[in-house]
C-alpha cells in the first residue's frame, strides 16, 4: 500500500509585529525544512497550504501557493490551497493523499501567519470591511458574538453545567502549555503562569478567561510530505502519516451542531489504523482556545465525553513527564498562534527525539496532531516505524 | 435600544428572516412537503430534497440551550457584560438561534430557561433578541 511520510520540518522565527516580509518568513521555514530533509528545491514538485492567500485579510494568510510557486520559480505538478478544507492540517492530509496517488513526490506544506504585524501596520496589511456582514457571520455578529471565543465558550459552558468542569480543571491546558513553552526556545510566551494568576485573570467569555486564548503571531511553519517510494531522496528519520481524518458527519455550523467536529473526526481517525489510543505517546491538540484541546481529548477517545476536565485535573497526566504529554512545545497558547501546523511540527520533533529540554521520556513512536474547532477538524496520526 | 451592531446584508435567502419582526412574528424556513425546518435558510430541504420551501411563523418562544457571559468589549462602544445564548426554538425542531438574552441580570440566566422573542429594529433589520418568560 502506498504510504506518505513527513520528511522535513522547518519554522521561521516566531514573534509579534515582525518586519520581515511574510514571504521571507515562509522561505526561512522552507530553507530549514529542506536542510532537515536533505532535499533541494528542485526535488519539490508539490505545494499545499491552508487557507491560501487571504486578500481581504492578509494578516490571516499573507502568502499563498501561487505567490510561492512564482517567487521561487518552482516546477510543481500539483498544488492545493483553500479555506474549504476541514481545518489547517487538512492541507497536510490532502498532500498525503496526493503523494499516495502519485500526483507529486515531495510536497511543501506551509502555514504562514502575520496577524500581529498586520494589526500593528494596517496601512500595509489592511483588512477589508464591508458595511454589512454575510454568510455564516450573519448568524452571530449581530448579537456581538463576533469572536470565535464566544462560540467556543458556549460549548465549554455546557461542560461546566452538565459535567461539572471547573476552572481549575480547564486551567490545566494553559498551565501545561505555558510550562512547556518555557523549554521551547522559539515559543512566543516564555513567562511562567501559576494557578493563582490564572484564576485571577479577567474573563473574556465565561468560562474562558484571558489565559485560555492564544495570541496573534507572525511566523511560518513548514512540513515536507513525501511519497513512500521517494524516501531514498531524504536523509532524516521519516515519520509516517499512519492515518488522517477530516471533518466527518454533522452540521457544518458553529451553533446548529450538538457537538464539535472533533468528536466524529476523532472517532473516524481510528477506523483507518490498527493503532489505538493507548498506543499514543504524546498528543498535540489544537488550543487556539484552551477548551478545544479538551474536546479533542474526548473526541479522540482518550477519555469519555464530558470526562475531559477530570482527565486533566491536577495536570500530572498531561505534563511532560506524564502518561500522555500534551502540547510539549507550548501549544498555541504558549508557542504562539502558528495556526494548526505547530502541532504536526512538534509531533515530528518528539517522535524523532529532537525535543531537547522538552523531549518526552522513553522511545515515543506514535503521536496525534489535531487542528480545528467547531465545525472544523482535521487530525493526523503520526508514527515512527 | 442597544448600540449599533454589525448588521446582515439582506439577500433573497435571508431577507424574510431579518425583516420578520416587522409584524412582531418570528419565522423560519420550512419545507412545505415534509414540514422540516431549514436553518440557516437554503432553497432546498435536506430531508426530502423538495424545493418547495417557505417561511413559517413559529410561536416566538424557546429554551436556553447554552450560553456565555461575554465580558470582552469587541468594539469601543460595546456595553458589557452581556449574555450570548443558543436558544432552541419552540415549534421548529432542531433549530437553534444564537442570540442575546436581554432584560435580566447576566447572572440570572440558566440552561433550560424559557425565553421569548423581543425584536429590536436597527435600520432595515429586526434583530430577534430574547428575554426570560415570567
Amino acid at each position: 500500500m502506498a504510504e506518505a511520510y513527513i520528511t522535513g520540518i522547518g519554522q521561521s522565527q516566531v514573534g509579534q509585529k515582525l518586519t520581515r516580509h511574510p514571504l521571507l518568513l515562509t522561505t526561512d521555514a522552507i530553507r530549514e525544512a529542506l536542510a532537515d530533509s536533505g532535499l533541494s528545491l528542485a526535488d519539490i514538485d508539490g505545494i499545499s497550504t491552508y487557507p491560501g492567500k487571504a486578500s481581504g485579510y492578509l494578516g490571516f494568510s499573507p502568502v499563498g501557493c501561487e505567490d510561492l510557486i512564482d517567487a521561487l520559480h518552482l516546477k510543481v505538478r500539483w498544488y492545493n490551497g483553500g479555506m474549504e478544507t476541514s481545518a489547517q492540517l487538512g492541507a497536510v492530509a490532502t498532500a498525503a493523499a496526493a503523494v499516495k496517488a502519485g500526483l507529486a513526490r515531495h510536497v511543501i506544506c506551509f502555514r504562514t501567519v502575520y496577524e500581529a504585524a498586520a494589526m500593528a501596520r494596517p496601512q500595509d496589511y489592511p483588512m477589508s470591511r464591508s458595511a454589512r456582514v454575510e454568510a455564516s457571520s450573519q448568524w452571530t455578529a449581530p448579537f456581538n458574538a463576533t469572536s470565535a471565543v464566544t462560540w467556543v465558550a458556549q460549548y465549554a459552558m455546557r461542560h461546566v453545567k452538565k459535567y461539572g468542569m471547573t476552572r481549575e480543571q480547564l486551567a490545566q491546558i494553559s498551565l501545561t502549555d505555558r510550562a512547556n513553552a518555557l523549554l521551547n526556545p522559539r515559543a512566543l510566551v516564555r513567562e511562567p503562569l501559576s494557578m493563582e494568576q490564572y484564576l485571577a485573570a479577567r474573563m473574556i467569555a465565561e468560562p474562558m478567561c484571558l489565559f485560555d486564548c492564544d495570541r496573534f503571531s507572525d511566523a511560518s511553519t513548514v512540513l515536507i510530505v513525501s511519497a513512500g517510494d521517494a524516501l531514498g531522496d531524504v536523509k532524516c528519520t521519516p515519520i509516517r502519516i499512519a492515518a488522517s481524518a477530516y471533518q466527518s458527519g454533522g452540521r457544518h455550523s458553529w451553533d446548529q451542531a450538538e457537538v464539535m467536529a472533533s468528536y466524529p473526526t476523532g472517532a473516524e481517525l481510528w477506523k483507518h489504523t490498527d493503532y489505538k489510543p493507548k498506543d499514543v505517546n504524546t498528543v498535540q491538540l489544537y488550543d487556539g482556545f484552551a477548551f478545544l484541546a479538551i474536546t479533542w481529548l474526548e473526541g479522540l477517545g482518550f477519555c469519555g465525553i464530558g470526562e475531559g476536565g477530570k482527565f486533566i485535573e491536577g495536570g500530572h497526566r498531561i505534563a511532560l513527564d506524564g502518561e500522555l504529554p500534551l502540547n510539549t512545545f507550548g501549544g498555541q497558547i504558549g508557542a504562539g498562534r502558528l495556526h494548526g501546523f505547530g502541532f504536526a511540527h512538534e509531533s515530528v520533533v518528539q517522535l524523532r527525539g529532537q525535543g531537547g529540554a522538552r523531549q518526552i521520556k522513553g522511545d515515543p513512536k506514535v503521536a496525534v496532531a489535531a487542528s480545528g474547532g467547531g465545525p472544523l477538524a482535521s487530525v493526523l496520526l503520526l508514527a515512527r516505524d | 435600544m442597544s448600540a449599533p451592531r454589525p448588521l446582515p446584508r439582506l439577500d433573497p435567502d435571508n431577507r424574510f428572516f431579518w425583516t420578520s419582526g416587522e409584524d412582531g412574528k418570528l419565522r423560519f424556513l420550512q419545507c412545505s412537503d415534509c414540514a422540516t425546518f431549514l436553518h440557516p435558510p437554503r432553497p432546498i430541504c435536506f430531508n426530502c430534497l423538495s424545493e418547495n420551501v417557505a417561511p413559517a411563523v413559529v410561536p416566538g418562544t424557546g429554551v436556553v440551550d447554552t450560553f456565555t457571559i461575554n465580558h470582552q468589549k469587541w468594539s469601543p462602544n460595546m456595553e458589557v457584560p452581556f449574555v450570548i445564548a443558543r436558544v432552541a426554538i419552540d415549534g421548529a425542531p432542531g433549530v437553534i438561534l444564537t442570540t442575546n438574552i436581554i432584560g435580566s441580570p447576566v447572572d440570572e440566566v440558566e440552561f433550560g430557561d424559557r425565553v421569548e422573542v423581543v425584536f429590536e429594529q436597527q435600520e432595515d433589520v429586526f434583530l430577534p433578541f430574547f428575554k426570560k418568560v415570567g
